[in-house]
């Protein structure tokens, strides 16, 4: 009688070992980031970790931030220009720029560079940390690892995430600008008017609701891959690194554009 | 030669960062930090279709106030309009506030015609000469049926 065994929750083995572990490893990444948030806080040590990770995660992706945002904005400037003006009704670049920018495109798409840049570093240093048993190390030296390790990455990817999406947004309203009002000659004062007229507080609000979010889930995927590389079946060692890192990255991006829509219609 | 250290990056980042997310909330987001610049001034309406929270209060085609809050007074079958106008503005008791159309889109904002005669209007006064909104249709069906 193996289901009497496991007491009263023999019904989640009925759909199989399959979903077993999914629904293990969901569990396992929820309580992964609740650790991670308790031990944000755990005595002054955490500042000087959290600042170095904020350089690495923050100050070192201004500029992929900065070029992604102002090409975002430059093609979404062109394109509007060019649909709007079909209908004569180009004094809506404005509007159509910053609202698309604001509340979607910047926190998604500074939430999947940063996946690209520091989650899949996140995952590959946890990672061999872990295969090379610096994190067992860690544990016998009475170092708590998800102290040392995972919370200052939390930490500084809530700080982040919200500051590059602010940059994003900046500069893709300069971007649309440039292409729509300099290039192709929008009405300069209705374009700046317009964005400033569209925006309402619930927006810009939304926006920072939905990068802080994504903080937490790419932070939350990316250290629980690199945290538990050696638990991956079939791959050990340094294929294992890799072929964590590959389905962080995946994860990740999924999972954003999947809650970017749950928020999207939450919020709005 | 100065030479950026981690922390001093990190600084800077944070310091623009926070500037930059100050002014997105504050600029772009319309957020009113001092609202003491404004006084309010009530209106009743008989129609006032696609007027929006926030829209403009205009005099002579500037921007002097905004819509702050719309309401429906059932007692007098009137649709209750609060309007924020900007102090240095002054108008009296004998304006005349109507709902227009912008563009062709149509946005609707309420156009002032300040009156001359009358006493000045206090912080919570109201105007009491309103023209409502026009219903397209409505013009319509009355040019269509002969009834202009």
């Amino acid at each position: 009688m193996a289901e009497k065994a496991q007491g009263g929750v023999f019904f989640l083995a009925l759909p199989g070992r399959a979903f077993g572990r999914v629904l293990s490893e969901l569990g396992g990444t929820f309580l992964f980031f609740l650790q991670a948030v308790a031990l944000m806080f755990a005595g002054w040590g955490q500042f000087a970790k959290t600042v170095r990770q904020v350089y690495f995660i923050g100050v070192q992706s201004v500029t992929v931030i900065a070029l992604i945002g102002l090409f975002t904005g430059m093609v979404m400037g062109m394109q509007l220009y060019y649909a709007l003006s079909v209908f004569g009704a180009d004094g809506f670049l404005g509007t159509g720029v910053a609202l698309s920018m604001v509340r979607e495109l910047a926190p998604v798409l500074t939430a999947i560079m940063l996946t690209g840049r520091a989650g899949s570093a996140m995952t590959a240093e946890i990672g061999v940390m872990r295969i090379s048993e610096q994190i067992d190390a860690l544990t016998i030296m009475d170092i708590n690892p998800m102290r040392y390790l995972v919370a200052p990455k939390m930490a500084a990817c809530l700080i982040s995430f919200p500051i590059l999406t602010a940059f994003f947004n900046l500069i893709a309203l300069w971007g649309g600008w440039l292409t729509g009002v300099k290039l192709l000659g929008a009405n300069e004062g209705v374009y700046w008017s317009r964005v400033q007229g569209s925006l309402d507080w619930s927006d810009i609000e939304g926006g920072f609701i939905k990068s802080l979010v994504f903080a937490v889930l790419v932070c939350t995927i990316c250290c629980f891959e690199g945290y538990n590389t050696h638990t991956r079946s079939g791959h050990a060692g340094p294929e294992g690194v890799s072929q964590s890192t590959t389905s962080a990255v995946v994860k990740s991006c999924v999972v954003v554009l999947a809650a970017d829509y749950i928020l999207t219609s939450l919020l709005w | 030669m100065f030479k950026l250290n981690k922390e001093t990056a990190v600084g800077l980042f944070v310091l623009v960062g926070l500037i930059a997310i100050t002014y997105m909330s504050i600029k772009l987001g319309n957020v009113q930090l001092f609202t003491d610049r404004y006084y309010s001034v009530h209106a009743n309406f008989s129609d006032i279709s696609g007027l929006k929270i926030n829209a403009p209060v205009q005099m002579y085609g500037v921007d002097i106030g905004y819509v702050k809050t719309i309401s429906l007074d059932q007692d007098k079958g009137m649709a209750s309009v609060t309007m924020m106008i900007d102090r240095q503005v002054r108008l009296t008791d004998d304006a005349i506030v109507g709902v227009k159309t912008s563009g062709l889109i149509g946005d609707k904002f309420l156009k002032i015609a300040p009156g001359g005669l009358g006493d000045p209007i206090e912080d919570g006064g109201s105007i009491f000469d309103t023209n409502p909104a026009i219903d397209l249709e409505d013009l319509i069906s009355k040019f269509a049926f002969g009834k202009v």
